[in-house]
């Protein structure tokens, strides 16, 4: 009754009296309830990484000196810890294409680079794939194309693997086009490519198929000089 | 464009291997890179501190000085490098601009130094990275608030023309600016003063008048206050009356907090005067006499310290409303608790929760009137919990207000400082000024004198006289030069010229020559040159200052120090017609005019003139009536 009510509210004072004393002891540092600190978590994430020597990499790449150099230089200046993820590299992308949405293309070529697999792009596996590109044997390339469209590398390009990618290259043209992008568009896309490149209409593109198409395509074989002044 | 990450531009053209297999057209041709051109390091001297740095580091942002061949005009090509002469403390922020594509505000830079480099180097503010903007803006806007005090200052000074308006506006918001302002100041000051003290006077009980109690002074001397507080408001009309004609704009000024104080503190007193004794709305009247408290309001005209504090706390309304609103919400609170709490203890004066709002409001604020305490012990605990609270609550955004109170104080006393400082820095700076103003004709004298001397062959001032103007100063009084005997004017220096203006304006002039003669000039407005005259006059003559023909005389300086060459020149005119007419010629260098004889008589134009064209004769001949010649300086 009253008494009960009173005894109550006594109560809950009482208790909520406990409760700030023991947290101003734990405030003072009398009460350790073994509270991990948040900053000791952030000293780990930055992780610096060193490239292999000049020499090495000169060996194990067709660039000269001077174009390691060069390269190194531009790569440490927006990556100064040494290894690029998926973020940056989405963002340094995305400085080239400022009409259109270029990550998921990004996403695709930092798989592609990212030849281990680890989720960072170290100097070594930028410039080993640049390598490939620019100073490769029109079969290295072709080879390297492939690899990009093979979304999980299990050797074969599938319809809708490509659908993925034709998407992306028309995500980057962005919405202002001439003339206008219509949704139909990079399927039909795919559809010219699939009647290309397969051959044998199984449904999938293997890489002999993509290869041999290539290589006796005209078109592609002219565009290739692209990579010619390029570093 | 992608400047920044230029150096990623071969991955992503390599990148585009991904699109040509799928294109059904080929690529086009890519552009030729013809100069092939190595990356080389580019050496920036700047005051003699040497930076080095990449080609292409300065090639990403190609609208800038440095990345565009605008530096081409500061390439030394003897050392090969690019040489500046500027401020190398804030070159180096701005050459880490074109390293990181991020540019930092040095926080020991002054403001406008640092703007003017950003400006010479082409670099607009605004890319000012996150981390500094705040601070850059921040002593931006003080830099600005700084000037625009300056030139408020600066405003004081009276236009000419003003319409009887605008001056009646300028008197009233700054009363020191002339007499009758500050004695209306002044006035308004003190009235307002008095029907303060009236408001109060009238509620104090005065003497009993014998068979009733002690009345209030209001109600005994009625008439008395009743003619005061007439008075006031009359005062205080006529004076909101002027304020409203005066304003430029008075739709603004209608609005404005000042206006509205002034109308509520006299209003009262019309209804009052409207409204007859009534017994409905007397209630209401008497709520009136209270805005008449709002006349002390008008005292913010008079002191600066009550509009800070009206500033500070229109910005601090934020934290004000918060303050309210956390008090608002503990209040509630604790005094549910309190209710509840007290319920059961009898005769508890916790009778509802709005009335332990008063108890939590004494409590929070640390008050304690004692009028209601708590009995029970869940009351007490949670009493003393909320006195404990209430002194956090408070305590906090007080310091924020107490601050932005402190600092809009301080900048307000510092522009009062400045204000003070201002005038005997001006007069400092313009004795500084105008002792270079004066080297121009300080150089002439001594060139004079120069001349002079040589011509009489007298060895013993020569050393004195040698010209030890630099070439710089030499070019430059040539220039002045020739500006004088192209404009047929000459430079004269300050003191001289007041003097002719005050004659000019006393005197009629009558002289109306067709000359080129400058005393035309000076004769209507006083504000042309004019040429000097020199006094030929025997040498122990001073000048008389202010009773000149339309003719100017040299100043005291310029006679004494030509005394001696006067002396010279009187002493060798017989000697050697050649000297005399060199004599001469140097006497008519420094004047311009002989007056001619058709000027209507003035004693001394006429006296002098003979006088004068004794040494000067085969000189002024040529020398005709009004022309000016420039000595060969």
């Amino acid at each position: 009754m009253l008494t009960m009510n009173l005894e109550g509210l006594e109560m809950i004072a009482v208790l909520m009296l406990v409760v700030l004393f023991v947290k101003a002891l734990g405030w003072f540092g009398l009460l350790e309830a073994g509270y991990d600190s948040v900053e000791d978590e952030l000293e780990l994430s930055t992780v610096r990484h060193r490239p292999e020597g000049l020499e090495q990499l000169e060996a194990r790449t067709r660039f000269s000196r001077k174009e390691l150099q060069i390269l190194y230089r531009g790569f440490k200046n927006e990556c100064p810890s040494g290894i690029v993820n998926e973020e940056t590299f989405k963002d340094i992308y995305a400085q080239f294409f400022p009409q259109g949405e270029s990550s998921t293309y990004a996403h695709f070529l930092f798989n592609a680079f990212d030849t281990d697999h680890n989720g960072s792009l170290s100097f070594e596996d930028f410039v080993m794939g640049l390598s490939i590109l620019l100073r490769g044997t029109i079969q290295e390339k072709l080879n390297w194309a492939f690899n990009l469209y093979d979304i999980n590398k299990d050797g074969y390009i599938t319809k809708e693997e490509m659908l993925d990618i034709m998407k992306a290259i028309y995500d980057m043209m962005g919405k202002c086009t001439y003339p206008i992008l219509k949704e139909d568009t990079p399927r039909q896309h795919v559809e010219v490519f699939f009647q290309k490149m397969d051959k044998n209409k199984d449904g999938v593109v293997t890489i002999d198929e993509f290869i041999d198409c290539c290589q006796n395509d005209e078109n592609i074989m002219r565009s290739m000089h692209l990579f010619e002044n390029v570093l | 464009m992608a400047t920044g990450v230029a150096a990623w531009l071969p991955f992503a053209r390599a990148a585009a291997i991904g699109w040509m297999p799928v294109a059904n057209s080929p690529m086009p041709v890519a552009p030729m890179d013809h100069s092939k051109r190595q990356d080389e390091l580019i050496m920036l001297n700047v005051s003699g501190h040497r930076f080095q740095t990449w080609r292409t580091t300065l090639d990403r942002y190609p609208d800038t000085l440095l990345g565009s061949s605008e530096k081409d005009f500061f390439y030394n090509a003897e050392t090969k490098e690019y040489f500046f002469d500027r401020d190398p403390e804030a070159f180096r922020s701005i050459l880490n601009f074109y390293r990181t594509g991020k540019l930092h505000y040095p926080r020991n830079q002054c403001i406008s130094a640092y703007d003017e480099e950003l400006i010479f180097f082409g670099i607009i503010p605004e890319i000012i990275g996150d981390c500094c903007y705040e601070e850059y803006k921040d002593r931006k806007r003080e830099n600005l608030e700084r000037l625009q005090d300056d030139q408020e200052e600066n405003r004081d000074t009276k236009p000419p023309n003003m319409s009887v308006r605008e001056a009646m506006w300028r008197a009233f918001e700054n009363p020191h600016t002339s007499t009758m302002a500050l004695v209306f100041y002044y006035v308004t000051g003190f009235f307002i003063a008095i029907s303060v003290i009236t408001n109060v006077v009238e509620t104090v009980p005065c003497g009993s008048t014998g068979n009733q109690k002690d009345m209030p002074c209001g109600e005994r001397y009625t008439v008395a206050f009743f003619c005061m507080d007439t008075a006031c408001v009359m005062i205080f009309t006529v004076e909101y009356l002027m304020r409203l004609f005066a304003a430029p704009s008075r739709y603004r000024f209608m609005r404005s907090v000042m206006s509205i104080i002034d109308v509520v503190a006299i209003l009262p007193y019309y209804i009052g005067l409207v409204m007859t004794d009534n017994e409905d709305v007397s209630g209401a009247f008497v709520t009136l006499r209270v805005f008449r408290v709002f006349r002390i309001f008008k005292f913010s005209r008079h002191s600066q310290g009550l509009r800070i504090l009206g500033y500070t706390l229109k910005s601090c309304a934020s934290e004000l409303g918060f303050l309210l609103f956390s008090l608002t919400m503990a209040i509630i609170i604790f005094a549910t608790v309190m209710f509840y709490a007290e319920k059961g203890s009898s005769s508890s004066k916790f009778t509802s929760i709005p009335a332990s709002f008063w108890y939590t409001i004494v409590t929070m604020t640390t008050l304690g009137y004692g009028d209601m305490v708590p009995k029970t012990i869940a009351g007490k605990i949670f009493g003393s919990i909320c006195s404990l609270s209430g002194v956090l609550v408070i305590a906090l955004p007080v310091p924020v207000i107490v601050s932005n109170f402190s600092r809009i104080y301080h900048q307000n006393q510092r522009a009062d400082k400045r204000r003070a400082q201002k005038k005997a820095r001006l007069a400092r700076i313009r004795i500084s000024k105008s002792g270079s103003a004066n080297a121009f004709l300080h150089s002439k004298r001594n060139g004079l004198l120069n001349e002079l001397l040589e011509l009489t062959d007298t060895e013993e001032d020569e050393q004195k006289l040698t010209k030890c103007t630099s070439l710089l100063e030499s070019q430059h009084h040539h220039l002045l030069n020739c500006l004088e005997k192209t404009t047929a004017h000459v430079f004269v220096d300050e003191q001289m010229y007041q003097q002719n203006c005050l004659e000019t304006a006393l005197q009629t002039c009558p002289s109306r020559s067709p000359s080129i003669s400058t005393h035309d000039s000076s004769a209507g407005s006083c504000c042309g040159c004019r040429a000097k005259r020199n006094a030929p006059l025997p040498s122990g003559r001073p000048v008389p200052t202010h009773t000149q023909g339309p003719l100017q005389e040299l100043s005291a300086l310029h006679i004494q120090s030509h005394t001696a060459s006067r002396s010279n020149l009187n002493r060798k005119a017989e000697e050697s017609g050649r000297l005399n007419s060199k004599g001469g010629r140097i006497t008519t260098a420094i004047i311009s005019l002989p007056s001619p004889p058709d000027l209507t008589p003035d004693s001394d134009s006429l006296r002098r003139p003979p006088q004068r064209r004794q040494p000067a004769d085969p000189a002024a001949s040529s020398a005709g009536i009004n022309i000016i010649r420039v000595s060969a300086l």
